[in-house]
């Protein structure tokens, strides 16, 4: 009877048992020598089973079979250049998947593998619960559980490995890498299809994937052959730095997906904070607890807020009905109960919710769970094509755009930069608040706490929307990938968040003190100019302005008075407040511009609902304008800021306002 | 006795040295500036499917996989 001969590779990670597999394999017949030019050992042994001799070459052990090290070369250079007829791989139970990487790999080469699952009675006692039928079904390998070390599964494995190797062509199982470096893959792989030498040679999805890994190595392999200058010029023009890594965390993604189907894992200790850490980092829990965080934190801010609002209200009504009452000459007590008390009073009266949603922010920030949301938002981030250092800014963006752009200088990739100075101002900061407080607060009722969380949740998802759209249009290019600290947990000191606080919401005090003042003097004044017009009636400056603006805003449900309050929202967003205030001619406190716009027809819920969703989005203020042209370093990015934003302001409340209409919610 | 190993490699809770960052200058410098320095003891913490979080010189990170791949570690055995 003919022996037919069978060559067989070991690979393996090191420490998975590989040696006491060889050696259970071939018991004495082994001899040991050299690598051919380095130093690493090499055995190589012959077991003769059943009509089969198989020679069993011993691989180094490698994690990967990137070239970082001689070991992994060796290895790999074995695989593809001698071609065994099958390739083992040691798989230690304990660890499936630091070991499923190299897997993954083989799979790659295209080689037929044989996975001999060793050390599973210590993942078994260990807890661990590996159903070997699913490893099958996933990876389209045979495994063989083994104990190397009693020999157990040996046997079987050497079946495992005869039925291999007389098989004929097997179905390569890829990885998808995502559509960006799949574009690459091919536009190599037509390339190296064109060398025949090459492609006979290599696996070609195999070697495109390692060049655009930017394998050394295999650089040199394909340098002198006829296409080595196109696949550099097409390399050149690619981030190799960044494909690595997308690359091999898309393998652990593959990993991942099959891992738990695959696995029962054992329980793992852990400390308190480590399992804080498990259950707000999760990948189902976390979304949803921060979530419910955020919403916990506004629904808090509208309720803790009501008394000191209640408060501010007596105290301005008193001052301006007493300044009223003290000065003779008209016009000035007009300029200073409507104009002055009016418009900085409700611009005032929104400083408790402010003060108490930045505490709330700071605890949040103090205990260290903002690092986390970050960390539980990066995936989403990656996933909309930013980092997880994009997330802070998008953040603080909710405090105030202004510090949250200057913030983006800690983004070194610059088209993350950029994107994220685009989508920030998306995030509503503090100052628009005080129109939802305002609107929400007067057509929503009990639920405005509510409206207003979900006009944030917008804001985000505008965000998201646009960044996804800047990455795939004017952006091209995907996301560096991420690093990012967590600081310890601590219980927040009450000190420390009422100093955070005091920061922020004095930023906003100072505003209100200054440029809003500007804002509603130069309110009253259009409102009362030409001399000897009714206030705010059509005939004034503003009148004039916003009827000309009416067209344009009339399929929002807008009409002149808010095209108004909008236009002077530009100078700070707060303002489209004061404006309403002014223009309706009551002003001097909340009750009384709510009341008011109950009483007045030409706003109710549904236009009320479109002008904060306007007001949301709509170009931001000068002063954010201001620091996206000195971020940015150009005009042409804070035109197209302006620009965008204020189209999509404009579809998202046309779309509201006609689809409500629609549906019966109008008038 | 002492193996070198990309972190990722690492088993969950066990400490090993860094040696070596085979990333280009830009991360190398990122990497460097969060303590990703020679000698810096660190220790995986916990593997999340996308990422996993660790320990270096008492400060925890969370870090992508692919950026764990270029961290070479070495352990004792």
């Amino acid at each position: 009877m003919v022996t037919k001969k069978i060559t067989v590779a070991l690979a393996g990670n090191p420490n998975v048992g590989k040696t006491t597999i060889f050696n259970a394999i071939t018991g004495a017949r082994q001899h040991v020598g050299n690598w051919p030019g380095v130093t690493v050992e090499k055995k190589i042994g012959i077991r003769n089973y059943k009509d089969f001799e198989i020679e069993v070459v011993d691989l180094p052990g490698t994690y990967s079979l990137t070239a970082y090290s001689i070991d992994e070369i060796v290895a790999r250079d074995y695989i593809i250049e001698e071609r065994p007829d099958v390739v083992v791989q040691i798989v230690d139970a304990t660890n499936l998947e630091r070991n499923l990487y190299l897997t993954t790999q083989m799979m790659e080469l295209g080689s037929k593998v044989v996975i001999a699952l060793n050390m599973s009675d210590l993942a078994e006692q260990k807890g661990d619960i590996i159903f070997k039928e699913k490893m099958e079904e996933f990876l389209e390998i045979p495994v063989v559980k083994t104990v190397g070390s009693k020999s157990i599964g040996i046997d079987r494995l050497l079946d495992e490995i005869i039925k291999e190797a007389v098989k004929g062509p097997h179905h390569e199982h890829e990885i998808g890498y995502g559509n960006k470096a799949e574009k690459k893959i091919n536009e190599l792989e037509n390339i190296i299809n064109n060398d025949n030498v090459l492609s006979k040679k290599y696996p070609l999805r195999w070697l495109s994937v390692k060049l655009l890994e930017g394998d050394e190595n295999i650089l040199q392999k394909i340098e002198g052959s006829s296409i080595a200058g196109q696949v550099k010029k097409l390399l050149e023009t690619a981030d190799l730095e960044d494909y690595e890594a997308v690359m091999a965390d898309k393998r652990y993604d593959s990993i991942n997906a099959m891992l738990p189907q695959m696995c029962l894992r054992c329980v793992k200790k852990l400390t308190v904070s480590d399992m804080i850490d498990r259950v707000f980092t999760n990948k189902y829990l976390g979304l949803p607890i921060f979530l419910a965080f955020m919403w916990g934190a506004f629904e808090l801010t509208f309720t803790m807020a009501t008394p000191f609002m209640d408060l501010i209200d007596i105290v301005f009504g008193w001052v301006a009905g007493f300044v009223a009452e003290k000065i003779e000459i008209q016009w000035l007590a007009s300029l200073i109960a409507d104009g002055i008390i009016g418009g900085v009073g409700s611009v005032l009266i929104f400083v408790p919710n402010i003060f108490i949603l930045f505490f709330l922010l700071s605890i949040l920030e103090g205990s260290g769970y903002l690092a986390r949301a970050a960390f539980i938002m990066d995936k989403l981030m990656y996933s909309i094509g930013l980092q997880g250092k994009s997330f802070i800014p998008m953040l603080m963006g909710f405090g105030c755009s202004v510090p949250a752009i200057m913030a983006t200088r800690t983004i070194e990739d610059e088209k993350d930069r950029l994107i994220t100075i685009l989508v920030t101002p998306f995030m509503s900061c503090g100052a628009r608040l005080p129109v939802y407080v305002l609107l929400a607060g007067t057509f929503f009722g009990k639920d405005a706490g509510s409206v207003i969380f979900a006009i944030y949740v917008l804001g985000i998802l505008a965000a998201i929307i646009s960044a996804k759209l800047f990455r795939n249009t004017i952006l091209k290019g995907d996301p560096a990938p991420f690093i990012m600290e967590l600081p310890p947990y601590r219980i927040p000191t009450l000190k420390a968040s009422a100093i955070h606080m005091w920061d922020k919401g004095s930023m906003y005090l100072k505003k209100a003190g200054t440029i809003i003042l500007f804002g509603v003097i130069f309110v009253w004044l259009l409102a009362s100019l030409p001399w000897g017009v009714e206030y705010g009636s059509k005939d004034s400056f503003v009148g004039v302005i916003g009827h000309i603006l009416e067209p344009l805003v009339a399929p929002l449900g807008f009409d002149w008075q808010i095209a108004v309050a909008l236009i002077f929202g530009f100078i700070a967003k707060e303002i489209v407040v004061g404006s309403l205030g002014v223009l309706y001619g009551v002003g001097e406190d909340e009750e009384a511009l709510s009341t008011s716009l109950i009483d007045e027809p030409s706003i109710y819920a549904l236009n009320a609902l479109g002008l904060m969703v306007f007001t949301l989005l709509y170009m931001p203020c000068v002063a954010t304008i201001g620091v996206i042209r000195k971020e940015s370093g150009s005009w042409k990015w804070t035109v197209f800021a302006i620009v965008y934003s204020t189209v999509f302001a404009w579809i998202m409340a046309f779309t509201i306002f006609q689809a409500g209409t629609y549906l019966g919610y109008g008038i | 006795m002492f193996e070198v190993l990309p972190l990722i490699m690492m088993p969950e809770g066990v400490e090993g040295k860094v040696v070596e960052i085979r990333a280009g200058k830009g991360l190398l410098r990122r990497l460097t500036e969060m303590g990703f320095t020679e000698n810096s003891v660190v220790k995986i913490l916990s593997t999340n499917r996308g990422s996993l979080i660790v320990t270096i010189n008492n400060c925890k990170y969370a870090l992508g996989k692919g950026m764990a791949m270029k961290i070479m570690v070495k352990r004792d055995l």
